[in-house]
């Protein structure tokens, strides 16, 4: 279950983020993750309240947007919606495609809340 | 800076100057990076290692008990006195492979992961510092046997070997897209057990493997009676004449 060290490298990212920003907590995260990411979304999500614990992420939703897989095909041009393990052209029916979306793995944007009080940065710290 | 090598391409995080909305409650911070940034800096940072040596690194990935260790034993002993292979072995438990590959005549560094599912670029990075580079033509990283972890996670690598093991079901690539859509090559292995096992049949399994639109070769053998053996050093011979320029340019620094 790699979604446990996937989660770390997002809390690592946002809190680094937050803090640059001098947000006081995140609120939300959001995240495109594709079927071809090799990231299962219902482990992340409920990996994430584990590792988030104790930060300023730790009352964040996690919002992940899933993406469809599609593919241009290199011969006729036509685009397509494929199933993950069957990425062909869905006129021609060929195997030469090219992947136009669907492997994404990234983290869209954060919305926090709150300048850090000098109290909250103490909790921080403890 | 680099905490091992002290070199100045050092992992951590760029931020990013996105855009910022104003929201009612705070504020929305457009991020726009890859979930696993951190990473795949430090997989670039492996890589830029191993260009500056022009060593071919190597990902060797499939479910346990594929035979990524032996054909590794075999191919040491095919380019004995041609090229000079390394390995660094990864396992949840044992120094057992590294062993192996130190008997087949190849230095080996063993990463044990404890739970961890796969290699990460941290835990290559803190191996790669412990071989000397500079001796090395072709460098093997022999991940966790898994079909799942190790391919979301870069390591510096310049190409993905996945096996294949005729005992496994052909329709393997069919069942675990994400690991076969990351070969550069796919190698159908312990070809020497095909008949006793009956029903894998090597096209079926190149057609799974097509229809997740990878153009990458396949290659079909044998680690223990050599079958496909020739073709295998073929394969890894031309891939490392590409890393050559870097080595020779370096040579002359």
């Amino acid at each position: 279950m790699h979604e446990l060290a996937v989660c770390e490298s997002i809390l690592a990212q946002a809190v680094a983020i937050a803090t640059a920003h001098q947000a006081g907590r995140v609120k939300r995260i959001t995240l495109r993750i594709g079927p071809l990411a090799g990231v299962e979304p219902g482990l992340l999500s409920a990996a994430f309240p584990l590792v988030a614990a104790g930060t300023c992420c730790e009352a964040a939703r996690l919002c992940i947007e899933s993406v469809a897989v599609r593919v241009e095909c290199q011969l006729c041009g036509a685009v397509s919606q494929v199933r993950p393990n069957r990425l062909l052209c869905g006129v021609c029916g060929t195997w030469r495609v090219a992947l136009l979306s669907g492997d994404d793995m990234r983290l869209e944007s954060l919305e926090v809340f709150g300048e850090t009080s000098e109290t909250e940065r103490e909790i921080d710290h403890v | 800076m680099c905490e091992v090598c002290g070199c100045a391409n050092s992992s951590g995080y760029v931020r990013v100057a996105g855009a910022i909305l104003h929201t009612e409650s705070g504020k929305q911070i457009e991020v726009m990076q890859a979930m696993l940034h951190d990473n795949d800096r430090q997989a670039e940072h492996n890589r830029a290692h191993f260009d500056a040596a022009g060593i071919l690194v190597v990902n060797m990935m499939s479910s346990p008990g594929a035979g990524k260790t032996s054909l590794l034993e075999a191919t040491i002993r095919a380019l004995r006195g041609r090229l000079t292979i390394a390995v660094i072995e990864g396992d949840l438990e044992t120094e057992n492979d590294a062993r192996r590959i130190r008997s087949a005549g190849a230095p080996a560094v063993q990463i044990t992961t404890g739970n961890a599912c796969h290699l990460d670029a941290s835990m290559v990075h803190a191996a790669l510092h412990t071989l000397v580079l500079r001796e090395i033509d072709v460098l093997f990283i022999e991940n966790v046997g898994n079909l799942v972890c190790p391919a979301s996670f870069d390591l510096g690598q310049h190409c993905n070997v996945v096996l294949l093991s005729v005992t496994e079901g052909d329709d393997k690539p069919e069942k675990y897209p994400v690991m076969f859509r990351a070969a550069d090559l796919l190698a159908i292995t312990k070809l020497d057990l095909a008949d006793a096992v009956g029903d894998f049949q090597t096209l079926r399994a190149l057609r799974h493997f097509r229809q997740l639109a990878n153009p990458a070769p396949m290659l079909e053998l044998s680690a223990r009676d050599g079958d496909g053996m020739a073709a295998w050093i073929g394969w890894l011979i031309s891939e490392r004449e590409r890393c050559r320029p870097a080595k020779t340019k370096h040579a002359h620094e």
